[in-house]
């Protein structure tokens, strides 16, 4: 009984292996056609693929421009020092905040002093006329632009606090532009996704009509529309895959492309900046796209058509 | 072996193509079906096949209530059928082996029985020595052989035929009845749709004959037709 069970199931895998392969030959036969169709699939998925390395490009550059980020709280005159210092304390406690340092009004004094030249003009001053400030630096992993504002919201509703300057608000507004970037990929991401599976779909479709005579004959010794459907399926398969492997081979030659120049360029910035290329996991993520799209558009093809098909004579 | 009990088929739009047949085929008879074109022999067979669906009555095949059988069904019903057609409906780009194959590769059996039988199929229509070739090597009455292997290869106990003899010279037509009056002897129960009156009295078979979807004659084996009323 577990034998004649278990001797099924490898029938069924092999049944299944002969159409990976059957597939796989019968793309193979009309080599141009297929070539096409994969093509175009690979086009369609190094789109998006191209897009999102550009965003984490961008993302990786101004990784770099973390430490600039950094946020001065100017106290109101006349906040001590020893409150000053138990501010800074409280501040580090919280999450999203990597250092805080105190600059009292008498170093900022000294530094202003020691910089400006003004030297000579200050001495007339009666007192200091500076406050207290903290310097935050935000952590780095809340560099969406949302969460530095938000952060800036919550300093300038403590108490004692006179202004919040954000020194590189540039950097926020590259933020901002990387975070809409970011959305217009997944969106670019779907509507591609749907242009594989119509591709994928209206190939099998072609394919389905084209042997639409086979088909009503296997129906009529009794084969099920699972059976038929199958070949159809591994096709989908084939060049889902076929695409994918062409999309990571066109953001590599993309990327390898660009190295040149963009260390040119970064080297003239004084910056030992990489071009980022896809990472294994992002290139086998882009192979399972194309896998799961060019199954799942044949799918779809082959459960319309092959219903409606019935023999005939 | 086939009971149909007051059958009638209308068509969408069009005039009745069976009314209230009634007839039985008993397990191992080969029998014929006559009957001008449009007599309503297809849509017989097609409602054997499961390719339609009658409008009233019911039909009996090996037991089995035919309306009974849902869509999904349909696909193991018709494994235990054999059907051979005029056109013989081959694949053209498969060899003569392949084809008839076909039948077992859909129902998953093993690759070495698989070839023993087909080989054992081919060898029963006398085309052993051409199971490599294409069928548009071959000629009409060796195409239609290889169909009808393709028919029996499953080792069904029903096997019909919508005129397999329709594209044939008398000669090979002949030599295709008496193949299937072989597969007879060893208990096949056939059903052949035909209009070639010539042959099947030379044969002397039960003949049913059709008009205008009605039962016409019921001739039994041997005997002299007569009349239904």
């Amino acid at each position: 009984m577990q034998s004649r069970l278990a001797s099924r199931f490898f029938g069924y895998l092999l049944r299944h292996l002969q159409n990976l392969l059957g597939a796989l030959g019968g793309l193979w036969r009309q080599p141009l056609a297929s070539l096409m169709t994969v093509s175009v699939i690979g086009i369609a998925l190094s789109m998006p693929a191209g897009l999102h390395l550009m965003v984490e490009n961008g993302r990786a550059l101004s990784g770099g421009w973390e430490s600039t980020l950094e946020w001065s709280v100017y106290l109101q005159p006349g906040v001590s020092e020893s409150r000053a210092e138990a501010l800074a304390e409280e501040l580090r406690r919280r999450p999203g905040i990597d250092q805080v340092t105190v600059i009292t009004a008498d170093q900022a004094l000294d530094e202003f002093r020691a910089g400006s030249g003004f030297s000579e003009a200050l001495e007339l001053l009666a007192n200091n006329p500076l406050p207290n400030v903290l310097v935050i630096q935000p952590s780095a992993s809340d560099e969406s632009a949302g969460q530095t504002t938000r952060l800036a919201d919550e300093l300038e509703r403590l108490g004692d606090v006179d202004l919040v300057q954000l020194d590189t608000a540039w950097v926020q507004r590259f933020h901002a532009i990387l975070d809409t970037a970011r959305r217009a990929v997944t969106l670019a991401s779907i509507v591609l996704a749907l242009g594989v599976l119509l591709i994928v779909g209206n190939t099998i479709r072609l394919d389905i009509l084209n042997r639409r005579q086979e088909i009503e004959v296997a129906k009529l010794v009794g084969a099920s529309d699972a059976f038929i459907r199958r070949p159809f399926l591994y096709h989908g398969l084939w060049y889902g895959i076929g695409g994918g492997i062409l999309a990571v081979a066109l953001v590599q030659l993309i990327g390898f492309l660009l190295k040149e120049p963009v260390s040119r360029v970064a080297g003239l910035y004084g910056s030992d900046y990489r071009l980022l290329s896809l990472a294994p996991g992002e290139a086998g993520l882009l192979l399972l796209a194309g896998a799961v799209l060019g199954w799942l558009g044949s799918w779809i093809a082959a459960s319309r058509h092959l219903r409606d098909m019935d023999p005939e004579f | 072996m086939i009971r149909l009990e007051r059958v009638s088929k209308r068509y969408p739009g069009g005039s009745e193509a069976l009314s209230e047949l009634t007839l039985t085929i008993e397990k191992g008879e080969m029998v014929f079906l006559t009957g001008h074109s449009g007599a309503g022999k297809s849509t017989l067979l097609k409602l054997l096949a499961l390719i339609e669906r009658p409008t009233r009555g019911q039909v009996i095949v090996n037991g089995q209530n035919t309306a009974k059988v849902s869509r999904r069904k349909i696909p193991a019903y018709r494994q235990r059928i054999g059907m051979a057609f005029q056109d013989h409906k081959l694949l053209l780009d498969r060899t003569v082996f392949d084809n008839v194959a076909l039948p077992l590769v859909i129902a998953g059996m093993g690759r070495r029985e698989t070839a023993r039988r087909v080989r054992a199929a081919i060898d029963q229509v006398g085309l052993l020595s051409k199971e490599k070739l294409l069928p548009m090597t071959l000629s009409t009455g060796e195409q239609q052989r290889v169909g009808i292997a393709r028919a029996v290869v499953s080792k069904p106990d029903l096997l019909i035929a919508d005129e397999p003899t329709g594209n044939l010279d008398p000669e090979l037509s002949l030599e295709i009845m008496n193949l299937f009056s072989r597969f007879n002897e060893v208990g096949v129960t056939l059903l052949i749709a035909s209009h070639d009156i010539e042959l099947i009295r030379h044969l002397g078979r039960r003949r049913i004959s059709l008009h205008e979807g009605r039962l016409q004659d019921d001739s039994e084996a041997g005997g002299e037709i007569c009349r239904a009323d």
